[in-house]
């Protein structure tokens, strides 16, 4: 009996066992060595000189500046990136129209593009010598080295998260659903209040999550615009550069203790939201 | 209410969807729209919802104009081919939806919707599913869901898009069957589109069968099956054997019989095509040497009426026979045997009035 089973089981998976546990040995060494290990070593040296030194870190009021920044610029970036996500993947997804394949494909450019292009674009256009330079300055706005320019590299290096996370799901979902509840009396805003983003809502979260950990997590494209004015313009990962040339290792490895924290809670949220759509979606299959 | 369609034309880029298409339907009249996929019958029946736009032409609805009306105002209520429920509703809050989005100082009580929503529950048979959501659902039941939903708005016109097509066989004949009670209690104004003939004939007081864009023949349903006016009503609605033929002296040979022709058809003779239903077909066996040898190369007991298939001496070609049983009994039949066919009635057309 067993050992018929056995022979079942042999057939069925194709590879011997000690082949198995190699490669899984390989790929949990790699994984250690390359992610677990430099995560570990973050912490290791934030708290090197004992918690009270890993705490006395964040007295600095330029480190508390810093951590404000980065919460301003995603509270602008990601809840714009938010509604143009919805609306991008709404008109593509539910219209069919003229330039909607350029559409698709500029909204996936920030992927492919280098952040630091992005970020000499915006310089190009918003900086002192740039082309709407000259009448920023005379109307007294900043944006380059400002909060603005901040915002605005974030908003386009976190552009595609939401829409690529809605675009396909919109497409699977139709929109005879929406036809129903018009046909049902219902206006354009109630449905998409009450059929159509109850319908996204897991696919949403999960965008918007994504867009939030890159927002706060974004260096290239920021360090171009930002100018590095301390206490002003350096969010979390630029102030973190700045300590650790700095040699002061264990300000720079708190800070980013702090960044590392947000990954994993980010991670966690995400497997719980993996979780709940993909049970969300298996009832309704 | 009656529904009034005047020269609708509907096009999509290049492609008519539907073209100069009038008709009449009567309040309380359980009407089906009949035709092949891309016969622009569902393009018609979204056009009346509102869901689409005519390019040109009126709809009325009892006389006055419904394509100035929002969908909100027409009172139409439609169920979708693939039921298009809320998914992430309850099935009482996807009946409720019509009830609950209406403006503030139409909405009913809290009290009255429920009372209202399981009402209808009851009335499909699924008040005890009410707190289920679609996916746990079976096709039949989604769909009942879909119809409650639709009738809770009080619709004046019911309009429902191949409201059978994703169901199994039996399902779809007690729902048809379901739904057709429903009607006469109702007296609501219905139109269904369809492409199950069979479904057609069975359940409409009317049928309207369109083909390329437009409205081939209109009529009961046994007015269009026995008379059908146009080459493709006649190979649309039922199985049919097609000849080639010639109208000689006023008449034509059809499979051994010879068939007078109506003298408007015949237009002093020339090419034509003949259609002969398959139980217009007659099995000579033994002794009788009437109308043309055949081969018999198939028969199909499983049923009231039995198949069969013979294949015509001269040429081979197939024709479709259909026999009660108890002449199959009669007549023994079997693979392979030698017998005579002949045509007892046909349908002949003038090859140039074809298209």
């Amino acid at each position: 009996m067993t050992g018929a089973a056995n022979q079942k089981t042999r057939l069925a998976v194709t590879e011997p066992i000690w082949l198995r546990v190699l490669l899984t040995v390989l790929a949990l060494t790699f994984l250690s060595l390359i992610v677990l290990l430099p995560l570990a070593g973050v912490f290791v040296e934030a708290t090197r000189q004992g918690i009270g030194a890993y705490f006395a870190s964040f007295d600095d009021p330029d480190v508390l500046s810093a951590i404000r920044l980065t919460l301003i610029v995603a509270a602008i970036a990601v809840p714009l990136n938010t509604v143009f996500g919805i609306v991008a993947s709404w008109c593509i997804a539910k219209f069919e129209f003229v330039g909607k394949s350029l559409l698709v494909t500029l909204i996936d450019l920030p992927f492919s593009v280098s952040p630091v292009v992005a970020g000499l674009v915006y310089v190009l256009v918003f900086g002192v010598h740039g082309w709407l330079g000259p009448w920023l300055v005379a109307n007294d706005i900043q944006v380059i080295f400002a909060v603005p320019g901040l915002v605005l590299a974030t908003i386009f290096v976190t552009f595609p998260f939401v829409a690529r996370e809605l675009i396909p799901l919109m497409e699977e979902q139709g929109q005879e659903e929406e036809e129903a509840a018009i046909s049902l009396g219902a206006s354009g805003w109630r449905t998409f209040w009450r059929v159509t983003l109850p319908n996204i809502k897991w696919g949403l979260l999960y965008g918007v999550l994504l867009c939030n950990a890159r927002a706060m997590g974004e260096f290239g494209a920021v360090s171009v615009v930002s100018g590095h004015i301390r206490g002003e313009t350096n969010t979390m990962p630029l102030y973190v550069e700045i300590l650790y040339n700095e040699y002061n290792f264990v300000a720079a490895f708190a800070v980013a203790s702090l960044l590392a924290m947000l990954a994993l809670v980010t991670l966690v949220l995400k497997k719980i939201i993996e979780w709940r759509f993909a049970g969300a979606s298996s009832v309704v299959g | 209410m009656d529904i009034e369609i005047k020269n609708i034309s509907k096009q999509f880029g290049n492609f008519t969807a539907l073209n100069d298409v009038s008709l009449t339907v009567h309040p309380g009249e359980l009407v089906a729209l009949l035709g092949p996929s891309g016969s622009g019958k569902t393009t018609l029946l979204r056009i009346i919802a509102g869901l689409e736009r005519a390019t040109s032409g009126n709809v009325l609805f009892g006389g006055e104009d419904a394509l100035n009306r929002s969908i909100r105002q027409r009172r139409v209520g439609f169920v979708f081919q693939h039921y298009a429920l809320f998914r992430h509703m309850s099935v009482f809050e996807n009946v409720a939806f019509g009830l609950r989005v209406k403006a503030r100082d139409q909405r009913p009580r809290e009290a009255d919707i429920r009372d209202r929503v399981m009402k209808l529950l009851s009335l499909v048979q699924l008040d005890h599913f009410a707190k289920r959501y679609p996916s746990q659902l079976s096709g039949g039941q989604r769909q009942r869901v879909a119809l409650a939903r639709a009738l809770a708005i009080e619709p004046a016109v019911l309009l429902l898009d191949e409201p059978f097509g994703a169901l199994d066989a039996k399902v779809r004949k007690e729902l048809r069957r379901w739904l057709r009670g429903l009607h006469d209690e109702m007296q609501l104004t219905s139109l269904f589109v369809t492409h199950d003939q069979e479904e057609a004939l069975e359940l409409a007081d009317r049928v309207v069968l369109m083909n390329n864009a437009a409205i081939e023949q209109v009529g009961s349903p046994q007015e269009v099956y026995d008379h059908p006016a146009t080459s493709f009503a006649y190979e649309f609605l039922g199985h049919v054997n097609r000849f080639d033929c010639r109208i000689e002296d006023g008449k034509v040979d059809v499979c051994g019989g010879d068939i007078a022709v109506p003298a408007e058809t015949a237009n002093g003779g020339g090419a034509a095509i003949a259609y002969v239903r398959p139980h217009d077909i007659e099995i000579f066996n033994g002794s009788v040497m009437a109308g043309r040898p055949a081969v018999v190369q198939y028969v199909s007991a499983a049923g009231p009426v039995a198949k069969i298939e013979l294949s015509l001496g001269e040429d081979g070609r197939l024709v479709e026979a259909e026999i009660g049983r108890a002449q199959l009994h009669a007549l023994d039949l079997k693979i392979g045997q030698p017998v005579y066919v002949r045509a007892r009635k046909a349908r002949v057309f003038a090859t140039d009035s074809v298209h």
